[in-house]
């Protein structure tokens, strides 16, 4: 606690917990002079930075373990280095920046709010997404954006297998090569609209590449009601 | 959950402090997996003819010493040993599976926890640092060790449920994750001989390894077909005489992140493990693919 005492916006979490450091960013209020909040020493521990509500901006300094800015609300949370399972998990608005790779299930659940992965992220990005943007410049990895609700998931690389699994209407758009589409995910035709997100994300997220060199995946509607058709889909 | 770790020099520069730093990655992965903790050290080999049998008994007021006469009387004299804890590891100039034969038949009550001429695996019930304080892990030296912090979900807290568990002479495995198919592949297995001193489904994997390789199977053909064959979710680190391997299912739900600087490969169920370890902020660092062996070696 010392620390956060004598230098409330530097916290080095070799010398402070992260319980300390999550308890004093909750205390902050709207209106309050929030200022800007340097992390040192993360070691890979999780929750950094964890249910913030207020429009805070946090700088974690190196790597971050699970759920780190989980929750977020309003709160600018820039993550120099790579960081753990379910990064940005249930985002409900803010801005999330991983400045490195990210492991499994980024952004799950989230419900708005930015979420931008400069390198990779492993299986299951944007898992059970439901109106979270998510941008990642590298590759996404197998499962991801499964059971997609709404919001976009960006991918200027690859993606892994079953991209897309029982998606509702999410949009997923893909730069690079989908090693196959999960069931009722299907490519579809890039309108007007769906272009402006495309390159409204794009520039928010400070990618280069021209939404034409995107494909655009969506639902087929096909698992929306049960079909005996279908079973072997469900 | 679990929490599993593997630390391989590729080096002798780290040699000496090997037990210092696995023993930190180790403490890490202690909320991962309260129950128990165990370990496999790969140290300086036995002479030609030699192999070390690591022995456990529940009473550290066990005498090791009139069992060392007693294998000495059946094989000869000569015998080294050298006790820790819970634990002795004996040095022999006999045949292991003579050896074994005659601790199953005559002194049931201690277990075989390893055999080989390198890998000694230590194991107890109880929070994982006392565990390593027992053990004096830290104080080892080696070319590598993998190691395991068990939250038990299959069967009971028990120092034999623990891992890792031996899948041959100098093969041993740790697991986290879940099999669902253990039962009916355990059953198949012991029908091909291979015992098992548990309810464990981590011990079956341990068990499908042995019989793979006894088919001729390489270490990483073996691994592939467990991809195939066993049911469930995983990582599995792999220790062998000369080097260590990881493999994640193909789902991969359970998490694994690895390490390689010029010195060392290493793997942990999570990075906060990985940080401790020196020139780590330079280190390569990625997670394992789903489905893909990957597996090091002082020899290749």
């Amino acid at each position: 606690m010392s620390s956060l005492a004598e230098n409330p916006q530097v916290v080095d979490l070799s010398r402070s917990s992260v319980r300390d450091l999550n308890h004093a960013l909750h205390q902050l209020r709207p209106g309050d002079e929030l200022g800007e909040w340097h992390v040192r020493e993360p070691g890979g521990a999780h929750a950094v930075a964890c249910g913030l509500t207020v429009p805070v901006k946090v700088v974690v300094e190196g790597p971050t373990g699970y759920y780190a800015a989980g929750m977020n609300q309003q709160a600018t949370v820039i993550l120099n280095g790579n960081t753990g399972t379910g990064v940005a998990e249930n985002m409900m608005s803010g801005f999330v920046h991983v400045k490195g790779n990210a492991s499994q299930s980024a952004g799950a659940t989230g419900r708005g709010g930015l979420l931008v992965i400069d390198g990779d992220a492993a299986a299951r990005c944007g898992i059970s997404m439901k109106g979270i943007d998510i941008v990642v410049k590298g590759s996404v990895g197998h499962m991801s954006a499964f059971m997609a609700q709404a919001g976009s998931l960006v991918v200027c690389g690859n993606a892994g297998a079953a991209l897309g699994d029982s998606i509702y209407e999410a949009r997923i758009f893909v730069r690079g090569k989908v090693a196959d589409l999960g069931a009722d995910c299907i490519p579809k035709e890039m309108g007007t609209e769906d272009r402006a997100v495309l390159a409204d994300l794009l520039a928010r997220a400070g990618a280069t590449y021209p939404p034409e060199q995107f494909r655009l995946y969506g639902s087929a509607r096909k698992l929306y009601h049960f079909h005996v058709d279908h079973l072997s889909s469900y | 959950m679990c929490g599993i770790v593997g630390l391989f020099l590729k080096t002798p520069v780290l040699e000496d402090q090997l037990g210092l730093h696995f023993a930190r990655m180790l403490g890490r992965m202690a909320s991962r997996g309260p129950d128990s903790a165990g370990f496999a050290i790969y140290g300086d080999p036995s002479p030609a003819g030699w192999f070390k049998a690591t022995l456990q008994h529940p009473l550290e007021t066990y005498d090791w010493a009139a069992l060392g006469r007693a294998l000495e009387a059946k094989f000869g004299p000569g015998l080294r040993f050298r006790t820790c804890s819970t634990h002795a590891v004996f040095e022999l100039h006999a045949p292991e599976p003579a050896v074994r034969l005659f601790l199953e038949q005559a002194h049931p009550e201690v277990t075989l926890m390893s055999a080989g001429t390198r890998m000694e695996i230590m194991k107890e019930i109880g929070a994982p640092e006392a565990v390593l304080g027992r053990f004096h892990v830290a104080e080892r030296s080696g070319s590598h060790a993998i190691g395991h912090t068990r939250m038990a979900t299959e069967s009971a807290v028990t120092t034999l449920g623990s891992h890792p568990f031996s899948t041959g002479l100098d093969l041993c495995l740790v697991h986290n994750g879940s099999l669902s198919n253990h039962s009916r592949i355990r059953e198949r297995l012991r029908g091909e001989g291979i015992r098992f001193k548990t309810d464990n489904d981590s011990e079956v994997a341990a068990g499908y390894l042995t019989s793979r390789l006894r088919q001729g199977d390489t270490l990483s053909e073996a691994l592939e077909h467990s991809l195939d064959e066993l049911d469930g979710f995983y990582t599995f680190t792999v220790g062998t005489r000369d080097g260590f391997a990881v493999l994640r299912d193909r789902i991969a739900c359970k998490p694994a992140v690895m390490a390689e600087t010029d010195d060392y490969v290493a793997m942990a169920s999570e990075y906060r493990s990985l940080a401790v370890l020196p020139g780590i902020a330079q280190a390569d660092l990625w997670e394992p693919e789903p489905g893909i062996v990957y597996s090091y070696s002082r020899a290749a």
